[in-house]
This record gives C-alpha cells, sequence and structure tokens, in this order.
C-alpha cells in the first residue's frame, strides 16, 4: 500500500485500484475542533479535484476535493456521530471515503511522504 | 469574520505576549489578534466553567467631556444619558439620521464626562462622526495608548477579588477606577460572554504584565477571538457588521431595552420617528435566535426561505455551540414568523436546513446583579 497526498491537505491510501481518502494532521490542526462531516455515498462518481465531501469547525466549513478520480466505495459512517475522529485520528480512524480509481495514473502529480512534509514546513 | 481594511494589520501592545503563549494571530477589525491558543470549544468551555482573559485592545477607548456632554450625547444616541449615575453603565447605539445602526457601545459616567467602549472595525467612523455631530466644546479623547483586557467567566469575581479586593463592590454593569497590583486600572463589571465578569482599560505598558497576572491564577487562561465570538453567539449578544448594520434598527435588532424610557417618551434622538413609529406597529423583520436541526452548521450568509423557497430574511451569525452541543443561529426573519417555536427553513449553499425560532439567550446569562440571589 502506498500513501500520497496532495496540496489540499489530503491523504490516499493506494491497494491495487482500491483507496481511502482523509485530511492529514496538518489540515485538522489547521481547521480545530471539528464538528460535522459530510462524506459522499457510495457509487458517487468523483472528478479529480472536485467536491467530495464537507468538513466543518467551530470556526468554518471547508470542502475535501477528489485527490482522484473514481467510484466511492464506502463513506465513513462513524463520522456522522463523531466528527471529532478527525482530530483525534486524521489519517487513520477519521478516513473519509474509499474509492475505486478510474485513472491510477493522476497518482503521478501526488506527492509522497517526503515531498508533503517539505510542502508543510514551507507554508 | 472581520471587516477588511485596506490597509495591512497593524499590531497591538500584546501581539508578542499571545504569540509566547502559542496564539494562532488573524487580521480582524485591522489588526492581527489571536484567534485561538489551544482550541476554541476547550477555551470556550473553560470560560463558561471557570475564567478566561481576552484581549480586546482593539477596541475604541474614548473619553467625552465637556459643557453639557450628557445633553449633547443624547442628541446621538438614545439613552437615557442625562440619567446614567456616576460610575454607571449602559449598553447604546449611536445612530444615524434615518435610525440606522452606526455602532453600538457601553457608556459609563466618570465624574468629569463618560467613558465609552466602540468596535474596533468601526471605531475611527465613529469618532468621525461625533466628532462633526458634537460642538467644539465637547473634548473627545481616543485613548489610544490603553490596553483592554476582559477577564470574563463565573470565576472571575473571585480572581480579581484576590488582586484587588474592593473589586468586589461592584455589580453587573458598574464601574471604578482600582489599583491592580499597582496598575491604575479603569474596571466595569461588564463583558461580552454572558457570564459575570469585567473589562479592564490600562496603559498598554501595563499590558503585558497585568495579563500575565491574571493568566497566573489557577483559574485564568488566555482566550482567543473564535471562543469569544461563539460565546457571545450562545449570550444572544449581537456582533456589530454581522447582526447589526446601517440598515438596522433598534426595533429591528430587537434592542428595544436600549430605548430608555424617557426618550421613548421625548423623543428627540437620530430615527425618532422612524424608529417610534416601527415600535409602535412593529417591524418588518426582526433579529431572532434559531436552534438548527441535526449537526450541520448554519452560517453568517444563508437565506431564511419560505415554502416556495423565496429569500424572506437571512441568518447573520451561526455556528456551533460549545455549550449546547448543537448548531444555532441569528437572523432576521419575517415579523410573523419571529414568535419562539416557529419553524423556519434556511437555505445554506443549495442546501435545506430546518430550525426553530428560540428566544435568546440561548445559555442563561450569569451576570453579578445587584439585589439578585446569588
Amino acid at each position: 500500500m502506498t500513501r500520497y497526498f496532495t496540496k489540499d491537505h489530503e491523504w490516499i491510501d493506494v491497494d491495487g485500484d482500491a483507496a481511502t481518502v482523509g485530511i492529514t494532521d496538518y489540515a485538522q490542526g489547521q481547521l480545530g475542533d471539528v464538528v460535522f462531516v459530510e462524506v459522499p455515498d457510495a457509487g458517487r462518481q468523483l472528478s479529480q479535484g472536485g467536491d467530495a465531501a464537507v468538513v466543518e469547525s467551530v470556526k468554518a466549513a471547508s470542502d475535501v476535493y477528489a485527490p482522484v478520480s473514481g467510484t466511492v466505495t464506502e463513506g465513513n459512517a462513524a463520522l456522522s456521530d463523531t466528527p471529532d475522529l478527525v482530530n483525534t485520528s486524521p489519517e487513520a480512524d477519521g478516513w473519509f471515503f474509499k474509492l475505486t480509481l478510474s485513472n491510477p495514473s493522476e497518482l503521478d502529480g501526488l506527492m509522497d511522504e517526503g515531498a508533503y512534509k517539505e510542502f508543510v514546513a514551507g507554508l | 469574520m472581520s471587516e477588511a481594511n485596506d490597509l495591512p494589520p497593524q499590531t497591538l501592545p500584546l501581539d508578542g505576549w499571545h504569540r509566547a503563549r502559542g496564539a494562532r494571530m488573524v487580521p480582524f477589525a485591522g489588526y492581527q489578534m489571536p484567534i485561538q491558543y489551544e482550541g476554541i470549544m476547550a477555551e470556550h468551555l473553560w470560560t463558561r466553567e471557570n475564567a478566561g482573559l481576552f484581549d480586546v485592545s482593539h477596541m475604541g477607548q474614548l473619553l467625552i467631556s465637556g459643557p453639557d456632554v450628557d445633553v449633547e450625547l443624547e442628541e446621538l444616541l438614545p439613552a437615557d444619558v442625562k440619567g446614567l449615575g456616576i460610575d454607571k453603565m449602559r449598553y447604546s447605539l449611536l445612530l444615524n439620521e434615518q435610525g440606522g445602526i452606526l455602532d453600538d457601545l457601553m457608556l459609563t459616567r466618570q465624574a468629569d464626562g463618560f467613558y465609552m467602549v466602540v468596535n474596533g472595525a468601526t471605531k475611527y467612523d465613529d469618532i468621525g462622526h461625533m466628532r462633526e455631530h458634537l460642538p467644539d466644546e465637547i473634548t473627545l479623547n481616543h485613548l489610544e495608548e490603553s490596553a483592554l483586557l476582559a477577564l470574563q467567566g463565573p470565576k472571575a469575581g473571585e480572581v480579581l477579588a484576590r488582586i484587588q479586593p474592593e473589586v468586589a463592590r461592584l455589580y453587573f454593569m458598574e464601574a471604578g477606577a482600582f489599583d491592580l497590583d499597582g496598575v491604575p486600572a479603569w474596571v466595569s463589571r461588564s463583558g461580552y460572554t454572558g457570564e459575570d465578569g469585567f473589562e479592564i482599560s490600562i496603559a498598554a505598558e501595563h499590558g503585558e504584565r497585568i495579563a500575565s497576572l491574571l493568566c497566573d491564577q489557577p483559574e485564568v487562561k488566555p482566550i482567543g477571538l473564535g471562543a469569544r465570538d461563539s460565546l457571545r453567539l450562545e449570550a444572544g449578544l449581537p456582533l456589530y457588521g454581522h447582526d447589526l448594520d446601517e440598515e438596522t434598527t433598534p426595533i429591528t435588532a430587537d434592542l428595544g431595552f436600549a430605548l430608555s424610557k424617557r426618550r421613548r417618551e421625548e423623543g428627540g434622538f437620530p430615527g425618532a420617528d422612524r424608529i417610534l413609529l416601527e415600535r409602535e406597529q412593529g417591524p418588518v423583520l426582526k433579529r431572532v435566535g434559531l436552534i438548527v436541526e441535526g449537526r450541520q452548521p448554519v452560517r453568517e450568509g444563508a437565506a431564511v426561505v419560505d415554502a416556495d423557497g423565496n429569500e424572506v430574511g437571512k441568518v447573520t451569525s451561526g455556528g456551533f455551540s460549545p455549550s449546547l452541543e448543537r448548531p444555532i443561529a441569528m437572523a432576521y426573519v419575517p415579523a410573523g414568523s419571529a414568535v419562539p417555536g416557529t419553524r423556519v427553513r434556511l437555505n445554506q449553499r443549495a442546501k435545506i436546513f430546518e430550525a426553530e425560532v428560540t428566544a435568546m439567550p440561548f445559555v442563561p446569562h450569569r451576570y453579578h446583579r445587584k439585589g439578585a440571589a446569588k
């Protein structure tokens, strides 16, 4: 399994054509206390860079974009009752949705962990 | 959240103090201000249970004095300024000729004039307006070298009394001059959270030391602007530039209490004809509190819609209430829908939300009122 990152602070774990998407620890720190998450339903088609989910903190609402194109296979139902999983476990239990990749070559444009760390350090 | 000024944000006297304590700084009302330290939720709940220290030095502090200054101020405000006793304070509104709200403010009578605290984003406009309308004999002194700290929360009273026992004599909406650890301070028992607490005006040069002295008390933590906003929303207190503006009147804004009885009877304040007529006949729109169904916050800018989806009002403040653990909002709705219990529909980014009009405050005020049972 390989983990990629986007400049919009999403992570994506890829295993063959199956992937899991969430937001990074840096992103949750910037958002602050998460009070609501809206994840996409299974079957929804996502295109790279398009709206995929909504995350709201006490402070503000933010869109989460699809890091790659594909079809959603599952939204994380746990986030509706415990949205603060995004704060406490952003890169594990606080995942947003799983999808089947439709264009794996899109992964080539994403960052690996080292590159993402460098990107965040420069912010 | 802020009325963006065109100029780059300025720094306030406690800028370095906030940064040293881990604050995340953001531009607000033309200044770099701390939005949060450890997190809005934790800071909010800490203030409701203990005491929080807020730096509100961006606000405008003014001293107004001169011959018949109370009579002159009544030309600009609908408050009974003449009847305000020494060291007593009153909430009031700076009104334009049409009765629109230019700003909301706190006014305190001192022995030799008035101390006024106005909003940071509007202070220069307020000064211009007052300078234009007050006679030349009236002196307007902008205390630009003063810091303003707010200590708020159920433990604020015991904390400040530890530093200066004499402040215990103050009740809600009273003020006076006190010595705080050798620093001359003007202390008001007032605030913007719905809790008991104080607002403390001191020379900017002493700001960091007094802030540190207060935060050294185990009950006190520094609190950012984020929690200040969620606390005031729960307390049902409007925020100028969001819930109030020049298009809203005291009646529409449900701030009729700011029209003192004598002034209502005598008139003679800006926009009196319109405001008194509106008070008698009822406004078209009215500011109300809303409890929003579900968990998703509905924020400023969302529309209040009728059954056909037509916009009939707007949400002016909204967010997640840390104390109630659900979304709440303030909105202007048609007067016929302003009765608590009325169901209203909101449209935010093409999504419909159900909400119910509710009496404010959302969280009961706990002021230290004179004569009130403890």
